[in-house]
């Protein structure tokens, strides 16, 4: 597994640059991950990575769309507003978690 | 300020992966010419992950698949296991005796739609609501409306249009297609 430097820590990521340890990922590196896909966070974007970082620590895998929808709170149409075109890739990447496995 | 452990004598840029988000001129259109409970889900799911990739994605109803989008009939797609010789005894490979298949449809649907809402899926209306809530076109046919004398306000109000097989060639241009 790769290692990169980001905001001044050292952080374990896959071939793809998704964090791979859980506890390496903090709330001022999400500003830095945003930044790197071209998103700057609101308070729209922490309820989202808020949600998934619970619903992860929960139940060990990454929520998809229609989760963070039913359960988060947060319409399918909003999630595609704050991270445009790929919502369940992007997302997960900022909250420093895997890509969702769900198919739905 | 990002270096990598790797090459620690360099400046190397941190992995960003790649979202692609510039090459999406990729377009997927599907056909759905099916009424059964089962039939319905393969075009809703491939539809929804291609939504989810930033694919312009459109589904176009023609036939049976009517049943999808008709107002009245929606909610209550049917499964059954007549005709499907890949029915099985529940948790055994064991066919399913098709002269009993007939009479099971009630209990198949039953189960079938347990096992759906089990893993998290949507019922198709409401898959069909998320669909264009992702960005999702819905397109019906206009021989098959003319045919069963179905009207714009049967459907979903999110249908787009009734259009001839004409206009959805046209609408889809250069689009991945796929017939379910």
């Amino acid at each position: 597994m790769p290692v990169t430097t980001l905001n001044g820590k050292s952080v374990h990521v896959n071939e793809e640059g998704f964090l791979t340890e859980y506890d390496e990922w903090d709330e001022s590196l999400a500003a830095v991950l945003a930044e790197q896909i071209g998103i700057q966070l609101t308070d729209a974007h922490w309820k989202v990575i808020r949600f998934l970082r619970e619903d992860f620590k929960a139940q060990g895998e990454t929520a998809t769309t229609r989760r963070v929808q039913q359960v988060g709170g947060v319409p399918v149409k909003e999630q595609f507003a704050l991270f445009p075109k790929k919502p369940g890739k992007k997302m997960s990447y900022v909250a420093g978690l895997p890509k969702p496995h769900g198919c739905v | 300020m990002t270096t990598t452990d790797t090459t620690p004598a360099e400046q190397v840029a941190p992995i960003v992966p790649s979202f692609g988000d510039d090459e999406t001129d990729r377009k997927l259109a599907i056909i759905c010419s099916k009424g059964n409970l089962d039939m319905a889900y393969p075009g809703l799911i491939l539809g929804n992950a291609a939504l989810g990739e930033g694919i312009e994605t459109h589904l176009f109803f023609t036939f049976w698949g009517f049943d999808m989008i008709m107002k009245s009939r929606m909610h209550d797609l049917q499964f059954s296991p007549a005709g499907n010789a890949a029915m099985h005894l529940p948790g055994s490979d064991r066919h399913m005796p098709q002269a009993l298949a007939p009479a099971m449809t009630g209990m198949a649907t039953k189960m079938l739609k347990k096992q759906i809402a089990d893993l998290g899926v949507p019922e198709v209306p409401d898959f069909l609501d998320q669909i264009v809530a992702a960005g999702g076109h819905l397109w019906a046919c206009r021989l098959s409306a003319d045919m069963m004398k179905i009207a714009e306000e049967d459907l979903r109000d999110d249908v787009e249009a009734i259009i001839s097989a004409a206009d959805f060639i046209e609408k889809t241009e250069g689009a991945q297609l796929l017939f379910i």
